[in-house]
């Protein structure tokens, strides 16, 4: 079987697999203050630190929460409700956010009454900078939040962030930027690209599912989603998952330490993998910044081809990928980021993502490209029915 | 062979799926996706399509051991069974939305896109049977029996479909599904139709072809009895929610007798003014051997109805028939279908035709009830 998905999910390193297992067998609530409860809290702040050094952050800017979605929602919601005042209520966005992020900011928008301002993307997925110039000479004062993804999890494209950072600083606007598919795969300098948030998610870098983490400056706050204990800087309640946040840590210095050779790896197979598709399959368009992206991701469309029957003949065939981002009734939808970048539906809908990961080989390609000729005759033949 | 089972969530085509794999096909599980607004839940024994119904397929999938997808069939879907229940309400007829589904969307759009995707044959928890001699012949359960919806096949849609429980009676299917460990041994039967999920046919229908005040006529003395606010509320045989105040003269039950939607006319009349004896058809699908000419057949004229022996002419693009036992409340748009009847293989469907009109030889000639 050759798996492709690993922006979907990919396996736990076995560092931290060993780390979890490991420390799930010790006793300790990281709140508690006796012998076990310190045992606990020493490998909680052991973690928080090596992250914290992993993506140049702080310790203190480090809060553990339960997934990168939560993260997501702690940020857009949290700050916009701390920050939100007679005449400032306006969270901007981009037209290619994950739901996580996307779905958070419509909430506010339908539920909380907050102005919206989504940022249009080029025809290769990239925010159009003049749009963020124009959208702070003429509406600063009003913006709460500014969100941005440090890449696409669908086409891979990274993003601006430190220029938008940059514009939004000189109007005290704090920017959050959701960089699961980033962390450990392209270079993440927390301080550096001057956010004042940031999502990270255990299951996209090799931690555990269920883990994730959002690092959020000292000197912005965020209002809480969850109220309890107020574990984590009163921002975030829950004990902590002591095991998960050891994993979480290994993967994160686990990844970042071996970026560069690792991402030069993906980037070779993911290139051989486009072009031996397109040498198969000549009419595959490549979509996406040919340049500025993920290492592991391509992102192809086959013209005259559903994405779903191809995922399914795919997968008959032993080789597993995405059409896009998984949708809860199964109902594949044209992805709103093949939209956003001007693809007219029935190309949107004729696209397959393959992802690649740290357990990835030349045989999983090899795999892939004996399967994609036979797949796309069938599915053309199929139509766009 | 390559089988594709589809998968609505219920009891009958998990166990389909589940015979399809046992007598040694590769057999992939898809599930029809067939609204863009699926309901999270199902209310009882209404409708079908939602969320849940979805989750359930998926995991009768599981327990059979076969991969599992849903297909977006809504656009189809709603082009070609939906809209055409709405427009043939509109013109006074009474269509039956399940035959259309599986004439255009299970049998004609699936079918083709599994033929295309490398697939042999469609199976589906449809009571119905294919005998040695490639004929669709009854179910052995005749209270569960659906070669009625199934006419509408064409011969070449037939060899590319499976029906696994067309041997069984229902309750046998359903102790299989709990030997089997299905967890949806005892989800009801659905009922209705499964894009109305309120049940709410008139309401459905007016919503979408408004509401217009119209009389209610009594046939033989022309007296206006009452109103209604849309004549594509009513078929024909009707007898229930007509409002009339007053009842008739004899006081014997009025029931539907026709429907005008150009002046928005619905008459009413007793029992007897329903009887028909000769019934005509638009253009037939021939399931068996196209015949021509006079023979003697058995039809049915409605899902689960009554079968009426009768004298069946081929001709003019058309079945005719001339039942030898009067139906009453033959209702416009639903299918005649003709067995040769068959004892012990089961009934064999030969043709079926959609209702054009309908007449009584007593009283009118079919050329005087139109068309």
């Amino acid at each position: 079987m050759a798996y492709l998905d690993h922006a979907a999910t990919t396996p736990m390193l076995p560092q931290a697999l060993d780390a979890y297992v490991r420390t799930a067998q010790s006793l300790g609530n990281a709140s508690s203050l006796h012998g076990s409860g310190r045992t606990a809290r020493r490998t909680v702040e052991e973690a928080r630190e090596r992250i914290a050094e992993a993506l140049a952050a702080k310790p203190g800017e480090v809060i553990f929460t339960g997934s990168g979605t939560e993260a997501d929602n702690l940020a857009v919601k949290g700050i916009h409700w701390s920050r939100r005042a007679d005449g400032r209520n306006r969270v901007v966005s981009t037209a290619i956010e994950h739901h996580a992020v996307a779905d958070a900011v419509a909430w506010l928008g339908d539920h909380e009454k907050a102005d919206v301002t989504e940022l249009p993307v080029d025809a290769i997925g990239r925010i159009d900078m003049d749009a963020v110039t124009a959208l702070l000479a003429e509406r600063a004062a009003e913006i709460t939040v500014i969100t941005c993804m440090w890449a696409n999890n669908e086409v891979g494209t990274l993003q601006p962030v430190a220029e938008i950072a940059a514009l939004a600083q000189a109007h005290g606007i704090p920017v959050h930027t959701d960089a699961i598919q980033a962390v450990g795969h392209v270079p993440v300098d927390f301080a550096a690209s001057g956010a004042a948030a940031l999502t990270l998610s255990g299951h996209k870098l090799g931690g555990p599912t269920g883990t994730g983490a959002l690092l959020l400056r000292r000197d912005v706050t965020a209002v809480p989603l969850l109220h309890g204990g107020g574990q984590e800087r009163e921002i975030r309640s829950g004990t902590l998952d002591v095991p998960g946040i050891a994993a979480l840590a290994e993967a994160v210095v686990h990844a970042v330490r071996t970026r560069e050779t690792e991402s030069e790896r993906l980037a070779l197979l993911r290139d051989d993998l486009v072009a031996r598709i397109r040498g198969a399959v000549p009419d595959a368009v490549y979509n996406g910044d040919p340049e500025h992206r993920l290492p592991g991701n391509a992102h192809l469309s086959f013209p005259g081809c559903e994405g779903d029957a191809l995922l399914m003949l795919l997968d008959a065939a032993g080789v597993e990928c995405a059409t896009g981002s998984a949708c809860s009734a199964g109902i594949a939808q044209p992805s709103h980021v093949l939209l956003a970048m001007g693809a007219d539906p029935d190309d949107a809908r004729s696209s397959l993502r393959f992802t690649l990961g740290w357990p990835t080989t030349k045989a999983d390609v090899d795999a892939l490209v004996a399967a994609i000729p036979e797949a796309v005759r069938r599915a053309k033949t199929a139509g766009l029915s | 062979m390559r089988v594709l089972a589809a998968m609505s969530g219920g009891v009958d085509s998990a166990v389909a799926a589940a015979r399809a794999v046992e007598a040694g096909h590769d057999v992939t599980g898809v599930h029809l996706a067939l609204s863009k607004n699926p309901q999270t839940y199902r209310t009882g024994a209404r409708g079908c399509c939602t969320i849940e119904d979805s989750r359930d397929a998926r995991r009768a999938a599981d327990v059979i051991g076969i991969p599992f997808y849903v297909w977006d069939m809504a656009e189809r879907f709603h082009e070609d069974v939906v809209e055409d229940f709405y427009s043939e309400y509109a013109a006074g007829r009474t269509p039956n939305p399940c035959l259309r589904c599986n004439e255009k969307i299970k049998f004609a759009a699936v079918l083709d896109r599994a033929m295309a995707l490398g697939f042999d044959a469609v199976a589906t928890g449809h009571y119905a049977r294919k005998g040695e001699d490639g004929l669709l012949r009854r179910a052995v359960d005749p209270g569960k029996d659906q070669s009625y919806v199934l006419a509408v096949l064409t011969p070449a849609q037939l060899a590319h479909s499976m029906f696994p429980l067309g041997d069984t009676p229902k309750d046998q299917v359903r102790v299989e599904a709990e030997t089997r460990g299905l967890a949806v041994a005892r989800k009801p039967d659905s009922h209705d139709i499964c894009f109305i999920a309120d049940g709410d046919t008139a309401g459905f229908l007016k919503n979408r072809l408004g509401s217009a005040t119209g009389d209610i006529v009594d046939r033989a003395t022309g007296e206006v009895l009452g109103s209604h606010d849309g004549s594509h509320q009513f078929t024909v045989g009707q007898r229930h929610g007509l409002g009339l105040k007053r009842p008739a003269a004899d006081g014997r039950p009025r029931y539907v007798l026709s429907i005008t939607p150009v002046d928005n006319r619905v008459e009413v009349g007793p029992r007897e003014a329903l009887r028909v004896d000769r019934i005509r058809t638009g253009a037939p699908v021939w399931l068996a051997e196209e015949r021509t000419g006079t023979f003697e057949a058995e039809i049915q004229l409605r899902a689960h109805g009554e079968v009426y022996p009768a004298t069946v002419t081929a001709e003019d693009g058309g079945l005719t028939a001339r039942l030898h036992r009067p139906a009453f409340g033959v209702a416009a748009g639903q299918a005649l279908v003709v067995y040769d009847p068959d004892a012990a293989q089961g009934d064999a469907v030969l043709a079926s035709g959609t209702i054009d009109a309908s007449a009584s030889s007593e009283t009118e000639s079919l050329e005087a009830a139109g068309v």
